[in-house]
């Protein structure tokens, strides 16, 4: 399934915009990019310093190379101007926040004024509409409804087309399928471990996804997977599988997606200007070159970030692409940036995971995440030395009291391992928390 | 009635531990009386009775064990049939509940310490003063 049916008619949501050359999108670019430069230089204290000490006048900015003399937003920024540091407009004028927790467990606050939203969804409507899913669809959405943007933002590009959605969020694989079952769900939206953890129940359960179900593409993203997790799921399924790429910073999913052929993901470039840098040294890369991927968003009210580090590996293709869009394609993203994991189609963040062992007693500094399957999350911790009495009965329960909480926390229940303090490896500066041993 | 401390550590479930304490403890001078290994999901305590608990608890921290003291019961009984009885039977007769036990024994077929662990040690050991029971001391074992 590595092309597209022969008879399939290339369809698009916004086809002047989709097939734009590529002269007009750069001129549509450098006039985008002005005018968020003068935004932010009119409102966002943060941005107006770094304009002005990189005497960067958005008025006279001649080429989409000026851009690379403002230093990179990172993500430590976002924390650090945590949560109204980087907005826009008026507080009154953002009608939705998201967050997301960073590396560092401090939280970064997204803002979406209504227009935000609106071409968020549009932006995902292009990328139904160019992989077959409109009015008639029926998309059952599995990813985390909440203050993480995957689902939300899938949910209202998917209503614009005209699909029905079932907000079904992730977990309980038995209504899951029950709900595929009798809304005649075609296309889902969900992360890799979880369609390989559904697929697995299918099996046990007997039911063939071919025959009885309607199934037809899903919709994948949220984590890095790779070829091989694709194509064995295409075929657990008997459906097509597109890559979708985004991030909560910019907007969520839909900032770049798979068309029919496959082969990378056309990234917006008529509201996100890419480059890609060493992420060593920061130095910008020439086309093809594989590296950090760089965002600036164009066309965003609330929150624009200008030359926003994605901490995601990938490299820009540029050869045309047979589906007649312009907008160059991003490879599959070859690096894990972030902490995110996903165990039984839940995202989870480790600092969700640290927020509640470092808020009981008995619970020492030091602790770890182990993935063996994708369902099966083992927290090994470290036990208090000051606090143990030598009775088995309270270490009992602790671990009780550790599991309760920290599934109270991320809905999955975790096995706990207590452990002696000082057995875990401790490692200079940010330590290894989460031990992936899953192959995907 | 002597305070009678036992040795607590904690410790994960695998194999090398118990050859790491007694190591310590055999460098030490340090004599083991009585050992009982309890354990369950993955991780166990291990409880030790010996002639020097203090010196025991100190090399123990040093090593980077976690390890606590606590108090026990250790009350004489007769090694040999019907000698647990008599003692369980002044449990029972008490009201005292066993959270855990183990057994010293002093000499084969002859003496042995019945140590247990209650959850009010202070009311143990006052009922039981009373009852015509011998304890243990460390002058005793003491080595010399």
């Amino acid at each position: 399934m590595n092309t597209p049916e022969n008879n399939m008619t290339i369809s698009y949501w916004e086809k002047p915009e989709e097939t734009i050359t590529r002269d007009a999108l750069q001129s549509f670019q450098l006039e985008k990019l002005r005018e968020t430069l003068r935004h932010v230089h009119a409102n966002v204290p943060f941005y107006q310093s770094r304009c002005d000490d990189a005497d960067l006048d958005p008025e006279s900015m001649r080429s989409l190379d000026d851009i690379k003399r403002l230093p990179f937003t990172t993500s430590d920024d976002l924390q650090l101007n945590y949560p109204f540091g980087l907005l826009a407009v008026p507080k009154d004028d953002v009608v939705r926040v998201h967050t997301s927790s960073g590396t560092t467990g401090k939280p970064k606050a997204l803002f979406f004024s209504k227009g935000d939203i609106e071409r968020s969804a549009n932006l995902i409507a292009r990328c139904l509409v160019m992989t077959g899913t409109g009015k008639g669809d029926t998309l059952q959405n599995m990813m985390t409804y909440g203050l993480f943007t995957g689902a939300l933002v899938m949910h209202y590009g998917a209503e614009r087309v005209g699909a029905l959605v079932i907000p079904a969020g992730p977990g309980n694989t038995d209504r899951q399928i029950s709900l595929m079952r009798d809304f005649e769900t075609t296309a889902v939206h969900i992360t890799p471990s979880y369609a390989l953890y559904l697929a697995s129940v299918l099996q046990k359960k007997g039911i063939d996804p071919g025959k009885d179900l309607n199934l037809r593409r899903a919709y994948m993203g949220a984590e890095p997977y790779s070829e091989e997790t694709r194509k064995k799921i295409e075929y657990l399924f008997g459906i097509d599988v597109y890559n979708s790429y985004g991030l909560t910073e910019m907007n969520g999913p839909g900032v770049a997606f798979e068309c029919p052929y496959k082969n990378g993901m056309h990234l917006w470039e008529d509201h996100f200007l890419v480059e890609i840098i060493d992420p060593e040294t920061g130095e910008v890369l020439d086309e093809g070159r594989e590296g950090e991927l760089v965002i600036t968003s164009l066309r965003r009210d609330a929150m624009p970030l200008i030359r926003y580090r994605t901490r995601d590996i990938t490299k820009i293709m540029s050869d045309t692409c047979a589906c007649g869009r312009t907008h160059r394609r991003i490879s599959r993203i070859m690096g894990r940036s972030d902490d995110m994991f996903v165990v039984k189609g839940v995202n989870i963040f480790p600092q969700q995971i640290e927020q509640v062992l470092m808020g009981i007693k008995g619970v020492a500094q030091n602790y770890q995440i182990v993935l063996e399957s994708l369902d099966q999350l083992t927290i090994k911790v470290e036990i208090s030395k000051d606090l143990f009495d030598g009775n088995i009965d309270h270490l009992l329960k602790l671990q009780a009291l550790i599991t309760a909480k920290v599934r109270a926390e991320i809905l999955v229940k975790p096995s706990i391992e207590l452990l002696e303090p000082g057995t875990l490896p401790v490692s200079e500066g940010k330590a290894k928390r989460v031990i992936d041993l899953r192959t995907m | 009635m002597d305070k009678v401390m036992q040795v607590s550590v904690f410790s994960e479930n695998r194999p090398g531990r118990i050859e790491k304490i007694t190591r310590i403890f055999a460098d030490e001078g340090i004599n083991i009386l009585a050992i009982s290994i309890t354990s369950t999901n993955g991780f166990g305590i291990i409880k030790l009775l010996v002639d020097k608990c203090d010196r025991a608890y100190d090399r123990l921290k040093e090593n980077g064990f976690t390890v606590t003291l606590n108090e026990v019961l250790a009350i004489e009984m007769r090694d040999s049939p019907g000698g647990l009885h008599e003692v369980s039977q002044i449990l029972a007769k008490n009201q005292i509940n066993i959270e855990n036990a183990y057994v010293y024994v002093v000499e084969s077929r002859a003496r042995a310490f019945l140590l247990i662990e209650v959850k009010d040690i202070d009311k143990a050991k006052e009922i039981l003063s009373k009852e015509d029971l011998k304890f243990f001391r460390y002058d005793e074992f003491k080595r010399r």
